[in-house]
């Protein structure tokens, strides 16, 4: 296990090069779900408001 | 067809020729940024010699660029812009016209001033040629490809700094080929490779550009 | 055929198909990225030159073919939003410029990393690095753009025009830059020395290649929803489905 996170060395550029491409990912991935839910409830809450004042 | 296109250029020179104060700002930066650089790197002739061919071609690069926003500017202010693409000539043809007047304005006048600021920077004299042949067919390139740039961000307010991201990436292979000729040919190495590649690309420009051009004029004016 | 890809243009039928087809993508891609990157990290055996630090290329390689590909599709969903002025085509061709643009970012970051062990140095003038860093600056004129015109659809057709300008532009300096870089080779060997690819190296990458492609599709259907969900806001069935979320 040591040696696997040693990289033989060359754990400073192997981790953070794997580490940043999952932020990468999970952000992207995270991002358009946090953004549907978020324009669903703004239009939720504009159809309440219109039917009220309907 | 013809006559439009002369009318047009006609046009634009002489409203060019009558704000000739605003011709002189690029000219005057393209001097200012080149004079930066002994300022900046220190007088020595060999240092200034060894970068002059990049920074000659970079100078006159961002001074076409700064130059490059007020190619339709004043006339989609004016509303002559929509009767340019409503008129039953090929837009595109108009817009060359256009494209020429401007380049003809602000680009050949940095043509012109070079050989002072190449001896500014102590370029060879076996390079001062190629420098005014890189120029000559690069300074039209990067008015034809700006062109489009422009056409795409002319209704925008902050419409030239957004400009200036866009076109520089594009204007990469130039700028590459351009100083890379020169920097040849102060070093007495052949240049025909370089100059051809250059050709290439203004004939593509000119061809695909104006097309480019007019279609972002029409998005752009909705 | 010319029927469904009729239907598919529709907005709403987009967005259904991307609510049914974005689960199984995404877990295809989880289980492939799970597969690559224990392949890559563990079973992989070490460069007999670059020792454990070749690894990298398992992330490096698929990012920066990646962000080729987006481009080609952000190039032909903007050929088809100039011709056929399709929303859907609007909608996945300004999805993918953030996912490119974020590919790019990755292929830099992660190649200078490569480089350090390698040149000694984080940044390196090689063509690949270089003409990597240009398209990243493309990607974000595009983004740049996109949010400087108001209106959705017309900043979608000017985008659109910018991106096929750039589509035509990426050989161009792609040539200009290998050129560029061959003339200028200092006396060290600054070329990109990738390791002589056997096949257990090979294997994995494909791999992470293959995962790659398939997360870019499941993110960028999922994008494209929002961007859709954006766009017909006004319209009747996506005021439906935001009441029927409510409850």
């Amino acid at each position: 296990m040591q040696e696997f996170l040693y990289m033989g060395g060359y754990y400073a550029f192997v981790w953070p090069s794997y580490g940043l491409a999952l932020l990468v990912l999970l952000i992207n991935l995270v991002i358009p779900r946090w953004r549907e839910r978020r324009t669903l409830r703004r239009l939720a809450r504009e159809n309440r408001r219109t039917r009220r004042s309907a | 067809m013809g006559h439009a296109f002369l009318a047009i250029l006609k046009r634009d020179l002489t409203l060019a020729l009558r704000h000739r104060s605003e011709l002189a700002n690029p000219l005057v930066f393209f001097v200012v940024v080149v004079s930066l650089f002994p300022l900046a790197l220190g007088p020595e002739q060999d240092i200034l010699t060894r970068v002059a061919p990049g920074i000659l071609w970079v100078a006159a690069l961002l001074a076409a660029t700064l130059a490059m926003d007020g190619m339709f500017r004043s006339d989609f202010e004016d509303g002559s812009l929509e009767q340019l693409l409503l008129s039953p000539h090929p837009p595109s043809v108009l817009v060359l016209a256009k494209i020429l007047a401007h380049w003809l304005a602000t680009g050949l006048p940095l043509i012109l001033i070079s050989p002072l600021l190449a001896l500014f920077l102590h370029l060879p004299g076996d390079a001062l040629g190629v420098l005014l042949a890189t120029l000559a067919l690069g300074t039209p390139t990067l008015s034809l490809v700006g062109a489009i740039g422009v056409a795409l961000t002319v209704g925008l307010r902050r419409g030239g700094l957004l400009l200036t991201l866009l076109v520089l990436p594009l204007y990469v292979p130039v700028l590459i080929f351009a100083a890379g000729a020169v920097d040849n040919a102060a070093a007495g190495f052949p240049v025909a490779g370089q100059l051809y590649f250059l050709a290439a690309v203004l004939v593509l420009a000119a061809t695909l550009a104006p097309l480019a051009t007019a279609a972002s004029l029409r998005i752009s004016l909705g | 055929m010319f029927l469904w890809f009729h239907k598919l243009g529709s907005p709403k039928n987009f967005y259904r198909l991307s609510q049914v087809l974005t689960p199984w993508l995404g877990a295809v891609t989880a289980a492939l990225l799970v597969v690559g990157t224990y392949w890559g990290l563990v079973v992989a055996p070490p460069d007999y030159q670059q020792g454990d630090s070749y690894r990298i290329i398992f992330v490096h390689v698929p990012a920066a073919w990646m962000s080729m590909f987006v481009y080609m599709v952000m190039a032909a969903a903007a050929a088809i939003v100039l011709i056929w002025r399709m929303k859907v085509a609007e909608a996945v061709m300004r999805a993918s410029a953030p996912l490119g643009a974020s590919f790019t970012f990755l292929a830099l970051v992660t190649g200078s990393l490569w480089g350090k062990p390698m040149w000694g140095t984080y940044w390196v003038w090689d063509a690949r690095l270089t003409s990597e860093l240009i398209l990243l600056f493309l990607y974000l004129g595009f983004i740049a753009l996109q949010n400087a015109v108001e209106d959705r659809r017309t900043a979608a057709r000017a985008g659109a025009i910018l991106a096929l300008v750039g589509v035509v532009n990426i050989p161009i300096i792609h040539y200009s830059v290998e050129w560029w870089s061959t003339l200028h080779q200092g006396p060290t060997v600054t070329k990109f020395d990738a390791p002589s690819i056997t096949l257990d190296m090979l294997l994995p990458l494909l791999v992470m290649a293959v995962a790659f492609t398939l997360y870019y599709a499941t993110v960028v259907l999922m994008r494209a929803r929002c961007e859709i969900l954006e766009a017909e806001s006004s319209s009747s069935w996506v005021r439906e489905l935001a009441a029927k979320r409510e409850h």
